[in-house]
């Protein structure tokens, strides 16, 4: 047992490995040190928590760390990287889950023991619950959503805001009971419990598939924040520390998000995109025709070029072409060329989950430009490569204010020299958009299957 | 208890500030293992999880206790793991990282 003081000086050093260690996130080159160090701090308030006297029974702790931590570890041992932001979704739920128990665990002990909490302790428990178990169920439907065990599509019903809002104040009033009488009746504290975790699933069931990265970014916003929660209600700092940082980390890749796809969060959350279906625009490209390229002609041209930008879409990662990327970048620059990656900020299905994709294909990680970095070097590229990326690259997010895109940041594409976009079809993409870049004079449609077509582009090169 | 809660909310508070300050700093090609890297961060939930589930309170605590034990322990191994996992795949031209 050790006392008190040196278990708040630990916990204190526990919070410092959490600061250093996302200080280190700044770089590539430092992040898996702290990653390491933050890790480190994490088994520290763990130790310490375990020494500071408060645990008279090991069995269920044991049962607990070696469940949690075996299937932790094995989820993340067999997660696809294709897979991450499923995996963060479930990850987020977790943390909304342990913070409902504690906070649960915490009342019902004051309850039955007919012990008045202060009001302070009794609106943090209350809030703890309503966060925590929003996030889980909430969670659990952005899991559901993107491994297509739901529908992408929004799922909407008449007066749908009208229940979400009688439900939270419903929760809210409900609380405010529990706070002002502390009575042994148990009725209200499950009452709010269900309410919070039906209005989880209530909240994500409209908003459709392809806002899903938003909709992660802001669960785990609330992860933290049901976590500094408890802390409050366990009065222990490190909690509300590592709460809020994972909180505020949560709240500006949400911003990011949205900012990337010029939408509101508000827009994201109550919009309900999508749930008309494809609608706008073939108006503006007909009597356009399109040119293809032969795999050849293409080979030729990537082949001679001085400065290739590639352009990657989620297309590339479901069609599993990344290394056949990668492989015809290094071919690229053996005859001399330049190869660069341009990123969009919503090309995968989660922020940053692009970079890690081609990162697990061993493409370098200074090889990755995001879209501020990238937009002025397109006029000087000869070929920009776009592979199975489409509204991200549509000029007429720049140009058409009738385009539902319209105002979103896109990549410069149709300003470079050259433009081969490689494409199954015409097909219009996931927003039903038609993209005027496929029309563009200085734009060729290379047709095929991703993989493939890069497997033909590699062989052709070989040959030359 | 007043005190307890001030102090509370000064921290809260402060380390927000902290966590804007950091966060921005951090490169986009990073923002996935930065998620990760949160999810087992926000596992801190474990510390308080523990007391519940290991200090005698009833059997209803140490239900509550034992199974936030595992979600929270689910997402600080699970977490840290992917994102070490993660963030070994980038390597610098040349090899390096």
């Amino acid at each position: 047992m050790i006392p008190h003081l040196v278990a708040e000086l630990g916990y204190l050093v526990a919070s410092a490995c959490f600061i250093i260690g996302l200080k280190r996130l700044g770089s590539p080159a430092t992040a898996p040190a702290g990653n390491r160090l933050s890790a480190w701090g994490m088994l520290l308030a763990v130790v310490v928590t375990l020494l500071a006297g408060g645990v008279v029974s090991w069995t269920g702790i044991i049962a607990g760390i070696v469940l949690g931590g075996g299937l932790g570890l094995w989820m993340a041992r067999a997660v696809q990287m294709t897979a991450m932001p499923q995996m963060v979704a479930l990850f987020n739920g977790f943390g909304g889950a342990a913070s409902v128990l504690v906070a649960g665990a915490e009342f019902l002990k004051a309850e039955l023991a007919g012990e008045a909490l202060p009001a302070s302790t009794g609106i943090t428990i209350q809030l703890s619950i309503l966060i925590g178990a929003v996030t889980f169920t909430g969670s659990l439907v952005a899991w559901a959503k993107l491994q297509e065990v739901l529908t992408g599509r929004p799922i909407t019903f008449p007066l749908q805001k009208v229940l979400n809002a009688a439900l939270l104040l419903g929760v809210i009033g409900l609380g405010a009971y529990q706070v002002a009488t502390p009575d042994a009746f148990l009725g209200p504290f499950y009452a709010v419990l269900a309410a919070a975790l039906l209005l989880g699933v209530l909240l994500v069931i409209p908003i459709g598939g392809a806002d899903m990265p938003v909709v992660i970014a802001l669960l785990t916003s609330f992860s933290g924040i049901a976590a500094a929660m408890t802390g409050f209600v366990i009065d222990n700092h490190v909690l509300i520390i590592a709460g809020a940082l994972v909180g505020s980390s949560g709240i500006i890749l949400t911003r990011i998000m949205c900012k990337a796809m010029n939408r509101s969060l508000g827009n994201v959350l109550f919009g309900a995109f999508g749930a008309a279906g494809p609608s706008a625009g073939g108006a503006a490209v007909e009597g356009l025709t399109v040119r293809s390229v032969s795999l050849e002609d293409a080979a030729v041209q990537l082949a001679y070029a001085r400065s290739v930008i590639v352009v990657p879409g989620y297309g590339l990662a479901v069609a599993q072409a990344q290394h056949a990327v990668r492989e015809l970048a290094e071919l690229i620059e053996k005859n001399g060329g330049e190869v660069r990656y341009a990123i969009h900020p919503v090309a995968g299905r989660m922020p940053g989950h692009m970079n890690v994709l081609l990162a697990e294909a061993n493409v370098p990680y200074d090889r990755l430009y995001d879209m501020d970095a990238v937009n002025d070097q397109f006029e000087q590229a000869d070929v920009a490569l776009v592979i199975g990326a489409n509204d991200v690259v549509n000029p007429a997010a720049r140009s058409d204010p009738s385009s539902p895109i319209y105002g979103m940041p896109i990549l410069d594409v149709d300003k470079a020299r050259s433009v081969i976009v490689m494409k199954r079809s015409m097909n219009p993409g996931f927003a039903g958009i038609e993209n005027a870049l496929f029309y563009h004079p200085r734009t060729a449609m290379l047709f095929g299957d991703a993989k493939g077509s890069l497997t033909g582009l590699i062989g052709e090169i070989k040959g030359l | 208890m007043g005190e307890g809660i001030v102090i509370g909310i000064v921290i809260f508070t402060l380390a927000t500030f902290l966590g804007f300050e950091l966060i921005q700093r951090v490169p986009p090609t990073l923002h996935t293992p930065l998620m990760s890297g949160s999810n087992a961060i926000s596992g801190i939930t474990v510390v308080g999880a523990l007391v519940v589930a290991g200090g005698g309170f009833g059997w209803i605590s140490t239900v509550f206790g034992v199974g936030a034990v595992a979600f929270a322990m689910m997402n600080v191994v699970g977490g840290y793991a992917v994102t070490d996992r993660m963030l070994r795949m980038f390597k610098k031209d040349g090899g390096e990282r």
